[in-house]
């Protein structure tokens, strides 16, 4: 018998809740463990297996000059390596400091700002080393996650859609509910993979997948503004959760007629 | 890893496992008398209370609930009534029953985590749940049930059991049919076997013999084990409202620690948040079958001893299957899922309990509902400073220990508090000098 595949969970600036999501796994993680050696999940385990690992799950944005240098030490240990999250993939809510002065933030929340050190902006892991897949979401959905760890430890493509939550809405028998009820929502602009939930509790889309493949942003904001959403609002709605993500981060700054 | 250097120890753990976060210790022992205790939290700040000024008092509960994967509906709990607060609105009736059940999935959920995935290790003398299923396959096939029951109801009342979608201010996105909850009765009553006999099992467990002579500090609501509502009281004689939180309590800020610590004024004394100060402070307000239970399984009316809060944790699983039942049993829907709140110039203040403890947020926003000022204390923060005072006063009892045993013993008693670092930076790495 071969030796089993070795799993590793890193941590960077984020909620701990993607990593979560692997322990949500409440049907399937026993048997996970049967197939593989979770090496390094601090999360879960005081015990470390150390490296070389088959699959290395990055969760959280770069945010210290230390992490800066941890992440070149990650993918050094790492076959594969894969984002798993907003935070990861487009440096997350954190990634809201990229829009303005780092020093003034850390004022507000501490009294003295010169015992924390902290770069200025919160950047994806892509910007520092070699992404072997993206998972997106703010929360990453869980059989998404299930899929691409069977997929990396089969060699094979993931099988995680690039379409928009439209797709989803229509495969969940969901009216539309910008159409139907002149509800804003994201929907159009941003890539599927968490069911299409908020619409299906009368709420619009907010982005928290980040962008999906081709978004028309330019379309979405005229029909956004048609519906009565301000360009203070509009600028809202999209920096947000994937703030950072290029396709979401002009969005809103020039007003209406000006184009992005 | 200990070092050793001219009579003077170093016991440090650089990355504390199973807690949520980056945090670490550091211990020196100087012969046999234990010199510095140092709870460090390197998880870097992501600034929240900055990120917030500028946004739509809406957009709070969804910001603030990314602080923390593992209790998000804590942070969304607690924005939504101190924006209710700022706004003058009271939401009542069945989105108040329906708020409390939501609260109920959280508290099952991560309780159990705990319980079973990041505190029962440490027990049974496994380095991780997925290790001691290997011997113990019932008891973790058990956790698993019992946990996913909790994210069962997170994901039919709030759409996921991660950073849900469905709370808003003035009440819910959709408000369920009654059919829809009803669905959960069965799952429930199988989780309520599970629960009891997770109280059963959490009494045989065994404790080091420590005690400390609390300052607890909990919600208190005449009515009912408190959830979103009441006053801060304490077993000291602190009975305050929300908004008087801040002449009560302060935000420290150390330098080897990326989490501020909260103390009590006058004198910066640390206090206990979390389950064993809910259950001290409302056990009258348990029913009489969950009482027994908890007495049963060895602790008292009040639980003193921190490595017994796994059984208090127990007994809040229990008392949340309860309450969830009821809450179904007994819910008609409303005439409207939310109520409208109208945005005016005001501060809001609310507090709620925080699967960890008491969790305070404060809000000031303008008359166009944008905020302009926001402080979260989470429970964390608030319980750091007693966890290092729990370790001054524990690692002494154990200092003709090895240090690898020293090291076991400190990972659990921080444990014992559920330490939610993500929450805290807004916490950790040990390390133990021995010279």
């Amino acid at each position: 018998m071969t030796e089993k595949p070795k799993l590793a969970v890193w941590k960077f600036a984020s909620c701990d809740g993607c990593q979560l999501s692997l322990l949500d796994c409440e049907d399937e993680l026993l048997a996970v463990a049967e197939q593989i050696t979770i090496a390094n999940f601090p999360e879960a385990s005081r015990a470390v297996v150390d490296g070389p690992y088959e699959l290395s799950l990055v969760e959280g944005s770069v945010t210290t000059a230390h992490d800066r240098e941890r992440i070149q030490e990650v993918r050094e240990q790492s076959k594969f390596l894969v984002t798993i999250g907003a935070c990861a993939t487009a440096g997350g809510i954190q990634a809201l400091r990229n829009f303005t002065d780092v020093r003034e933030l850390l004022a507000i929340v501490y009294a003295s700002p010169e015992y924390i050190s902290t770069l200025d902006t919160s950047t994806p892991i892509s910007a520092h080393v070699k992404v072997d897949f993206e998972l997106r979401g703010c929360p990453i959905n869980k059989q998404q996650l299930l899929e691409v760890i069977n997929a990396f430890l089969n060699q094979r493509k993931p099988n995680v859609s690039t379409n928009s939550v439209c797709v989803e809405c229509k495969q969940r028998g969901t009216a539309c509910i910008m159409v139907t009820q002149g509800i804003p929502c994201m929907g159009p602009v941003t890539q599927a993979g968490c069911g299409a939930i908020c619409p299906a509790y009368q709420r619009g889309c907010f982005g928290c997948y980040g962008p999906m493949e081709s978004p028309n942003t330019t379309a979405l904001a005229s029909q956004l503004r048609d519906l009565g959403v301000t360009q203070a609002e509009l600028q809202r709605m999209f920096r947000s959760y994937n703030a950072a993500a290029p396709e979401f981060s002009q969005v809103g700054d020039c007003p209406e007629g000006e184009g992005r | 890893m200990s070092t050793s250097h001219g009579g003077t120890r170093t016991i440090k753990v650089d990355y504390l496992a199973r807690v949520e976060g980056e945090g670490a210790l550091y211990l020196k022992v100087r012969g046999n008398v234990l010199e510095d205790v140092k709870l460090k939290i390197f998880e870097p700040p992501r600034f929240f209370e900055s990120l917030l000024r500028g946004r739509d008092f809406r957009e709070a509960p969804d910001i603030t609930s990314r602080i923390c994967g593992i209790c998000p509906v804590a942070y969304q709990m607690s924005a939504i009534h101190a924006m209710e607060d700022a706004c003058g609105v009271r939401v009542d009736g069945a989105l108040r029953q329906l708020r409390r059940l939501l609260y109920c999935g959280e508290w099952i959920s991560s309780h159990t985590l705990h319980i079973y995935m990041l505190h029962a290790p440490d027990f049974l003398g496994y380095a991780s749940a997925v290790e001691m299923a290997k011997d113990h396959p019932a008891i973790v096939e058990r956790g698993l049930a019992l946990k996913k029951v909790g994210n069962d109801i997170m994901n039919l009342l709030g759409g996921r059991e991660i950073h849900p979608i469905n709370a808003k201010v003035g009440g819910f996105y959709r408000a369920p049919a009654r059919s829809e909850l009803s669905d959960l009765r069965e799952t429930l009553l199988r989780a309520r076997e599970l629960a009891a006999e997770t109280v059963k099992w959490t009494g045989t467990l065994e404790f080091p013999n420590f005690e400390q002579d609390y300052t607890f500090v909990a919600l208190r609501h005449g009515d009912e084990y408190p959830m979103n509502e009441g006053r801060i009281v304490s077993n000291k004689g602190l009975d305050i409202a929300a908004s008087e939180y801040d002449d009560h309590f302060e935000e420290q800020h150390v330098a080897y620690t990326n989490a501020l610590h909260c103390v009590m004024k006058p004198e910066g004394t640390c206090y206990h948040v979390g389950p064993m100060a809910r259950y001290a402070l409302n056990y009258d307000q348990l029913p009489h079958p969950i009482q027994d239970a908890a007495l049963a399984a060895g602790i008292g009316r009040v639980c003193n001893n921190p490595f017994q809060s796994i059984i208090v944790r127990a007994v809040e699983v229990l008392y949340a299957v309860d309450e969830a039942l009821r809450v179904i049993d007994s819910y008609a829907p409303p005439e409207q899922s939310s109520i409208t709140v109208v945005p005016k110039a005001a501060t809001g203040y609310a507090a709620t309990e925080a699967p960890r403890g008491l969790l305070y947020h404060r809000y000031a926003i303008d008359q166009g509902g944008l905020i302009t000022d926001a402080n979260i204390v989470p429970p964390t923060s608030q319980n750091q400073k007693m966890i290092e005072d729990d370790l001054r006063c524990f690692v002494p009892t154990c200092m003709h220990k090895p240090d690898d045993e020293i090291q076991y013993l400190a990972e659990q008693a921080i444990r014992n508090y559920d330490p939610c670092i993500s929450c805290a930076t807004h916490f950790l790495k040990l390390e133990v000098d021995r010279r």
